[in-house]
């Protein structure tokens, strides 16, 4: 026995996060803009009703697509904010985040070689999850010069017969990128003409800023047959960490999830659940308090790093801004591994969200004003420094 | 003619954090950094913005710096002036940290600041109690505070929030 590890695991490339988490969890003084959570804890309404499930006992199993109450809320939200409507007994199933919904989505829809179309830079996981369901990676890269917005020629280009599905993500992680009803009608066309599945991760729609509004795929014309809408509660309302999402969809998808779910998780955890439910039905007000934070500080991360040289295109969703580096001549984790060892600041290369993030870096608004002033003056430094070592290579941003 | 939500944006940000310059203020609510800076001003010149202090947690500082007492005074109102000219007389002691008219069982919430018990007790004793109009009072001591004006006072644990997380 050569190896105890399966193949399909030993050629999956570690998270490009894992290896600045390990670095950073090393030093003291890191002023950090490499999180992907809220800085706020959990409303205390919600952290209230998990604690009255706890004392009314309920800490038993759960149906396994969720228990009846928390699939009604879910409904109930996506019919009220985009007027799209669910079965909550056969189209919803509560899942263990996002994460949980990607990989049940992959399993449930592959078959051995079927291609997926991800559009990058895009969350860590992705790419894992189509290639764990023996799925085959094509990726859509996606340009400053665009907005990271998805460019249906483009798109139209990369497809092949054999692709079977499209993981989109807007509000995008990393970039902060939105796409406006006219562009990602033009997405959807595509989807119908070539017999796509999507699979829309939304996780962020309920952050976005400027008066965009966000606009749910599958309410597009044609799609709610053809779209896999995945959400969680871990931005809207800062619960990461109790780790609760769901998907909406067809029946067929739904229930072939399901049979995975069943066997692999049997349920999400039921205190999770109800402090979801008490989330989605009194939730609003706290929520919309958080996303007012983040809209304060949004432009003003924003405006400082295009002062400081680090040029930023205006993110309107997320919570996160995508500067360009490419003028220093670095690529994205030399960047950010200098500016870690050298000035204690921690943000996350842009290539760890596939190749069209190269020669960017994420930095996130998620954290307090005072954190941010602090490591934008940090940045400052760092750049001084490196323009005075490094002559400029005259390469134009862009 | 006032941008009210301006002025609201800008009250709210200060009261939250008054070292904020001008320039921050604008540029977190998307403003021109001189409208900000007038409004500022014209909120000062109008007493919107009264001053600028510190919130202070005299409990870590000195447990003993500061004591507190919730004084419950039942009044009869004056004819012509209502509730309005006894509470201005309560207001002006310098030992009056609040004064509120109140809804149910009695009329107004005092909050006394003093040294001691016996300070307060006294004072209520010579000062409120003897005053023309005042029926009763009933003094209730702060044994410890936990939150004030939205800020816990009481420690909570370190956010266990990951450096880096996807």
């Amino acid at each position: 026995m050569t190896h105890r590890v399966a193949a399909r695991v030993r050629d999956l490339p570690p998270s490009g996060l894992r290896r600045f988490f390990d670095l950073v969890s090393k030093m003291d003084d890191v002023v950090t803009l490499g999180v992907g959570e809220p800085d706020f804890a959990t409303p205390w309404h919600i952290c209230d009703s998990m604690v009255d499930a706890l004392e009314r006992g309920r800490t038993s199993y759960t149906p396994s697509a969720g228990i009846p109450a928390l699939r009604q809320a879910i409904t109930d939200y996506v019919r009220r904010r985009y007027e799209v409507a669910y079965d909550p007994e056969s189209e919803v199933i509560v899942t263990s985040g996002v994460s949980e919904a990607l990989d049940l989505a992959f399993r449930a829809l592959l078959e051995p070689g079927d291609q997926v179309a991800v559009v990058t830079p895009c969350y860590v996981a992705y790419p894992a999850c189509v290639e764990l369901a023996g799925g085959e990676l094509i990726t859509v890269g996606t340009r400053l010069e665009d907005g990271f917005a998805l460019d249906p020629e483009l798109l139209e280009s990369t497809l092949t017969p054999r692709t079977k599905a499209l993981l989109i993500s807007y509000p995008n992680n990393p970039t902060g990128a939105v796409m406006s009803r006219e562009q990602l009608v033009r997405i959807a066309r595509i989807a119908v003409e070539r017999d796509l599945f999507v699979v829309s991760d939304e996780v962020y729609d309920q952050l976005v800023y400027d008066g965009h509004e966000h606009v749910c795929v599958p309410g597009l014309p044609g799609m709610r047959e053809r779209t896999l809408l995945l959400n969680g509660f871990s931005k809207s309302y800062a619960m990461t960490g109790l780790r609760l999402g769901y998907a909406c969809g067809p029946r067929d998808i739904i229930a072939g999830m399901l049979r995975i779910h069943q066997y692999t998780a049997l349920c999400c955890s039921v205190v999770a659940q109800w402090g979801a439910v008490e989330a989605l039905t009194n939730g609003d007000s706290e929520a919309a308090r958080m996303r007012g934070e983040y809209a304060r500080r949004r432009p003003y991360l924003t405006r400082a790093l295009n002062a400081i040289g680090l040029p930023c295109f205006e993110p309107k969703g997320a919570f996160y801004c995508f500067p360009s580096i490419r003028h220093t001549g670095l690529t994205s984790e030399a960047f950010a591994g200098r500016l870690l060892e050298e000035e204690r600041v921690a943000v996350v290369p842009g290539n760890a969200f596939g190749a069209a993030g190269e020669g960017f870096i994420r930095c996130t608004y998620a954290t307090s004003l005072d954190q941010i002033k602090l490591a934008v003056e940090r940045i400052a430094q760092f750049l001084k420094r490196l323009d005075a070592r490094t002559p400029r290579a005259g390469v134009p941003n862009g | 003619m006032r941008d009210v939500e301006l002025a609201k944006g800008v009250a709210e940000l200060l009261e939250r954090d008054c070292r904020l310059t001008p320039a921050e203020i604008a540029t977190m609510l998307a403003e021109d950094e001189a409208a900000v800076a007038a409004t500022i001003e014209e909120l000062e010149r109008e007493g919107v913005i009264m001053r600028y202090s510190a919130k202070v947690n005299w409990q870590k500082l000195d447990e003993n710096a500061k004591l507190f007492a919730m004084i419950e005074v039942s009044v009869t109102p004056e004819r012509d002036y209502g509730f309005d000219k006894i509470a201005a007389r309560i207001a002006k002691f310098p030992e009056v940290h609040s004064l509120y008219l109140m809804s149910g069982g009695y009329d107004f919430e005092v909050v006394i600041e003093g040294k001691s018990m016996r300070d307060i007790a006294l004072f209520v004793a010579e000062r409120v109690s003897p005053l023309p109009g005042v029926r009763s009072t009933c003094t209730h001591f702060v044994l410890r505070l936990y939150k004030r004006d939205g800020d816990m006072l009481i420690s909570e644990p370190a956010s266990e929030r990951l450096a880096v997380s996807p």
